[in-house]
């Protein structure tokens, strides 16, 4: 919103400041001047306003001039609406409010004899052409000018009806079934019996507060016309409004409130400003009025405000008192408020009965007047302080589990990424852990964000695609987030941590070339994470072939899942090839999702310190040739199987695949080691273990290696 | 060097024991003053002290062949020898090598380290970290809640209430089919952090101080200082004389905390539904130090957060289910700040989309 100083000042002859400095202040108060430029000479300056939602009253003129004269305790002009003498109406022109549910008030006043055409300057506080050219303002024609006026002088929407063209008498009520009207952007609209219209006796004219009818428009044949100025509730013309899509000023204010007793003198601006060109006035004003709005508005009852209440919310000011009695009573008055002191005024504490300007809807509490006193006295003017300190520090049950699993993928490497909370309906039916129990939006910002994502799978493949796409080779990243299952009836929301790596592992050297990554290397990263948790059993599986569980989108032979205390608490694996292809990515994608819900349930592993043998370990090397069905855990398995407590270590140190083998068998070194808490093993005890060894793998299909 | 075998011994009086020790001895001695190698070293060792074939296992033939009488002469001349032996060993390994053999060891030792890259946190994750720490020192638990919220907790019970034009401010993203059920419960994603202000004051009496981290949704375009998606950090504090100084104490402590002692705040009056009087906070400009600079738009100031006391129609939501948020009784104060807006600030990001692209080379950058 763009306001002119100069004709700021037309209302403040005492204002005391420079522009710039009004600008300030005004801002200070919650009245943001957001840019001021200089006019030139005589001309003042304009100010780019930005008036929060609540402050309509100030988004005009005559507002903005009413807080200056609250800041600097000024004079503040009334508006000039002298009418020329006229004689009384012979027969008062018919109004009517139907809906009081929705019109508070509706005045109407009658010019007969006018000329449409260029509106001239009119008079002193009203030079249309100049403010007009400031505000770069188009000049249309007397009538429309009138209103935009009315309208930036004091923000009260008007309208101009050729009186001619309306029938009998106006009508505020609800649209019939059926009606319709053709509206001033020349759009032809379907009522609802839910509008509110403007009518004559036969017809709408237009929607009230919204926005006139083109039929009962101001034309340059004009000669007689009736203006309109009104107050409308505003969730009427909200609905009005948003059923049409429209916004119009005029919808904007009334949506917002509007002053119920500004609609007189904003008639007889437009009124002064027509007759200029000619023309007469028929009558009074005539005005009619709902009493119940007049009391719920320019009527309210006064509102208690104590001063022991404003000490209690606003607290200690910079100079280290609080809020004095004097300074309530000088914001108020200055904002339009009428102080009285309350009969409940005590010894205990000042209570003034506030009754409140009509302009001011938003002021309607005792806290709305405290929050006035703060903002006008100035916010900067009060002090610092530090209230007493409370109880102690609670942190959230998982945090502790969320910064380990966190601190494990930084330390493995993997950066952390934050990925779309939605995905496609497509891609939530190929990720969902649960199929069907996918949510979608009800307005999506596009069909790629149509549902709210099931997995972190599908926000990470988009992210490693878009790192392959812009030559970035090696991607490791991983990302904490929620995913979300459920109906539209009921999303249930849980925390998962999914990651993904593509290229080399991340090691930098010189000394030896990179190593790819594999399905491996991201299993030593969920194996890492799993051992922070305490559990008995953990284990990896494939995934059972009938079961129907193995995703679509991994490679059906490198994938597993990850089972803890029984309960599958994630899985890994490669991207399938065919799910790769379609994201045009070519090298192979290690990826897997742990479900943080299920493994926040466990508690963290507390460390708990051992005595370390001071007797030496042996270690036994077995190289065994096994035939390639034969997976490594049928061996662990046997190993475990032996139970010898001596037995402190065992590892797959290496496999490898040899053509003198047979293409079936495949070479596995096993590293066995050995140690006692409490001796040096013996070579006969040595030898024993040795055997017992032999026997377990050779049961479990192992040859020793010749 | 020789490779004579050890003699066998026929006479064992003194004499002759002396006489074949003395030899082995002088063999061992001379033998040793060429040793210069490592390689060197380990073959003399195997030579003279080898488990199998060591010369010295030889020399303990003797004392198998020894008659008893003379047994113990022998033994204590092995010994000697030994010892001696050893001690040839002893000396021939404390040289070291010699500095040819450890040149030829040399390394280039200007090749970069072997490393093992680390991953880099979140910028988001990091500034939220920071700035919950902050007020985590001041006494503030963390509170969560749900991203998917209802009307009630987002909206009502925030003082937005049914078709309030303050609504239109935050353009919502809702979940489908909603229209069909009551107001309160329809589904959308929070547009702010706040609802959990609420979920928190229903499940806990006064006094409570909460800070809430959480990521929030709009229904907006993006741009490059616009997100649909971004994270906000909300604060509350009730207790009885809680007071808009202290509101506006801890917020000018918490952005020194956070900017530096030498920053300063200026309040301004704004409006949120849910608080009142409500505020907006700069920051005096933390890159020009309030002198004017592009950062700041010439301005020397920057804006960094909304605040405000407790809106009592907030409490009186609240005291629906905890009567001890009595609004003539307790009172409060809640702010909220965009992190994405200082994570921008403090790392000198220009474009917000970065934050969500996933891209390595901008995260590296955090590591």
């Amino acid at each position: 919103m763009k306001i002119l100083t100069k004709w700021l000042r037309s209302y403040l002859p005492e204002l005391p400041v420079s522009d710039a400095q009004l600008a300030e202040d005004l801002t200070l108060r919650g009245i943001a001047v957001e840019g001021i430029f200089d006019l030139g000479q005589g001309n003042g300056s304009l100010f780019e306003m930005d008036i929060t939602t609540n402050r309509v009253d100030a988004m005009n003129h005559y507002g903005i001039a009413r807080e200056a004269a609250a800041i600097y305790g000024v004079a503040l002009n009334a508006l000039d609406v002298t009418l020329p003498k006229h004689a009384p109406s012979v027969q008062e022109f018919p109004v009517k409010i139907e809906a009081e549910e929705a019109c508070g008030r509706f005045t109407a006043r009658v010019l007969r004899g006018i000329t449409i055409g260029d509106s001239k300057d009119w008079f002193p506080g009203a030079e249309i052409s100049t403010y007009f050219g400031l505000l770069e303002q188009k000049k249309i024609s007397n009538a429309v000018d009138a209103t935009n006026f009315a309208w930036l002088a004091m923000g009260q929407p008007t309208h101009v009806f050729d009186l001619d063209k309306v029938e009998g008498g106006i009508v505020v009520r609800r649209a019939r079934k059926g009606e319709k009207v053709k509206t001033l952007d020349g759009v032809e609209r379907a009522l609802d019996p839910e509008d509110l219209v403007v009518a004559d006796h036969v017809k709408p004219l237009g929607l009230a507060g919204v926005i006139g009818g083109w039929d009962s428009m101001i034309t340059p044949d004009t000669k007689n016309v009736l203006i309109e100025a009104a107050w409308f509730e505003p969730m009427a013309v909200r609905r009005t409004a948003r059923r049409h899509g429209l916004h119009t000023d005029a919808s904007h204010r009334f949506e917002r409130g509007a002053d119920f007793n500004a609609p007189p003198v904003a008639s007889a601006l437009v009124a002064r400003i027509l007759l200029e060109n000619g023309g007469r006035l028929e009558g009074d004003l005539v005005d009619v009025r709902v009493p119940a709005w007049e009391g719920r508005t320019a009527n309210r009852k006064p509102v208690a405000l104590a001063l022991s209440e404003v000490h209690r919310i606003l607290g200690t000011t910079e100079d280290k008192t609080a809020i004095a009695a004097a300074t309530v009573e000088n914001v108020l008055t200055g904002l339009g408020c009428i102080l009285t002191w309350s009969p409940s005024s005590s010894q205990a504490g000042k209570v003034w009965n506030t009754a409140l300007p009509s302009w001011r809807l938003d002021l309607d509490r005792e806290i709305d007047l405290i929050e006035e006193i703060a903002r006008v006295y100035g916010y900067n003017r009060f002090a610092n302080t530090l209230p007493a300190f409370g109880e102690g520090v609670e942190a959230l049950p998982s945090a502790e589990a969320e910064a380990v699993v966190r601190r494990t993928m930084l330390a493995s490497g993997f950066h952390e990424a934050i990925g779309s909370t939605f995905c496609s309906a497509t891609e939530a039916a190929l990720t969902a852990p649960q199929p069907g129990l996918v949510v979608p939006l009800g307005n999506p910002l596009s069909e790629e964000a149509g549902v709210l994502r099931p997995s972190l799978v599908p926000g990470m493949l988009a992210m490693v695609a878009v790192n392959l796409h812009r030559d970035v080779s090696d991607v490791r990243l991983f990302e904490l987030g929620t995913v979300f299952s459920g109906t539209t009836e009921k999303v249930e929301e849980r925390p998962a941590l999914a990651f993904a790596a593509v290229g080399a592992l991340p090691d930098l050297s010189s000394m030896q070339p990179a190593r790819a990554v594999e399905f491996h290397a991201v299993k030593g990263v969920v194996e890492q994470i799993l051992a922070r948790f305490q559990m008995r059993t953990i284990y990896f599986d494939r995934f059972p072939p009938e079961s129907g569980l193995m995703p679509a989108w991994l490679h059906p032979y490198r994938a597993a899942r990850a089972i803890a205390e029984g309960i599958t608490v994630g899985w890994l694996g490669q991207l399938h090839p065919v799910e790769a292809a379609a994201r045009k990515i070519k090298e192979p994608v290690l990826l897997g999702e742990i479900y943080l819900d299920r493994l926040y349930k466990l508690p963290l592993r507390k460390p708990a310190a051992r005595e370390v043998s001071r007797f030496q370990p042996v270690r036994r090397d077995f190289s065994l040739v096994l035939d390639a069905r034969i997976p490594w855990e049928r061996i662990d398995q046997a190993l475990i199987g032996l139970q010898i407590p001596e037995m402190v270590e065992w590892r797959a140190r290496e496999v490898f695949r040899d053509t003198k083998l047979g293409v079936h068998d495949y070479a596995l070194l096993l590293g066995v080691t050995f140690q006692a808490s409490d001796r040096t093993l013996r070579e006969e005890e040595l030898q024993a273990f040795q055997a017992q060894v032999v026997d377990a793998v050779a049961k479990a299909g192992a040859r020793l290696r010749s | 060097m020789t490779n004579d075998a050890i003699p066998t011994l026929s006479a064992f009086d003194d004499d002759s024991l002396d006489k074949a020790f003395a030899a082995v001895a002088n063999e061992a001695r001379d033998e040793a003053a060429q040793l210069t190698t490592p390689e060197a070293i380990e073959t003399y060792r195997l030579r003279w002290v080898g488990r199998k074939q060591g010369r010295l296992n030889d020399v303990s033939a003797w004392l198998k062949a020894a008659p008893p009488q003379a047994k113990k002469a022998v033994g204590e001349r092995f010994k000697v020898l030994k010892e001696l032996v050893d001690g040839l060993l002893a000396a021939a390994e404390g040289a070291g090598p010699s500095d040819a053999a450890l040149a030829a060891e040399a390394i280039d030792i200007t090749l970069p380290g072997t490393r093992r890259l680390t991953g880099a946190e979140h910028p988001i994750t990091r500034t939220l970290n920071e700035i919950v720490s902050v007020f985590a020192a001041l006494g503030y638990s963390v509170g969560v809640g749900p991203e998917v919220e209802t009307d009630f907790y987002n909206f009502e019970s925030m003082n937005f209430p049914p078709g309030h034009p303050a609504r239109d401010t935050q353009d919502t993203l809702v979940i489908a089919n909603q229209e069909r059920r009551p107001l309160r419960d329809r589904l959308l994603l929070r547009t702010h952090t706040s609802p959990v202000q609420m979920r928190t004051m229903e499940s806990q009496p006064p006094p409570l101080r909460i800070v809430i981290p959480g990521k929030v949704h709009r229904n907006e375009a993006d741009d490059a200082t616009h997100s649909s998606t971004f994270h906000q950090v909300e604060g509350l504090c009730v207790d009885t004389n809680i007071t808009f100084s202290d509101l506006k104490g801890t917020l000018d402590h918490a952005m020194k905390a956070l900017f530096g002692s030498s920053v300063k705040t200026r309040f301004f009056p704004s409006f949120f539904p849910f608080t009142e009087p409500s505020a907006d906070v700069q920051i005096s400009c933390i890159f020009c130090g309030g002198k004017g600079c592009r950062k700041c738009k010439q301005s020397g100031w920057i804006e960094l957060l909304g605040c405000g006391m407790v809106d009592p129609s907030v409490f009186a939501f609240a005291a629906e289910k905890q009567p001890a948020y009595d609004p003539k009784k307790v009172s409060g104060f809640a702010f909220g700040m965009g992190i994405e807006r200082i994570a921008m600030m403090k790392y000198g990001v220009s474009d917000i989309g970065q934050f969500f692209s996933g891209d390595m080379r901008f995260l590296g950058q955090f590591a």
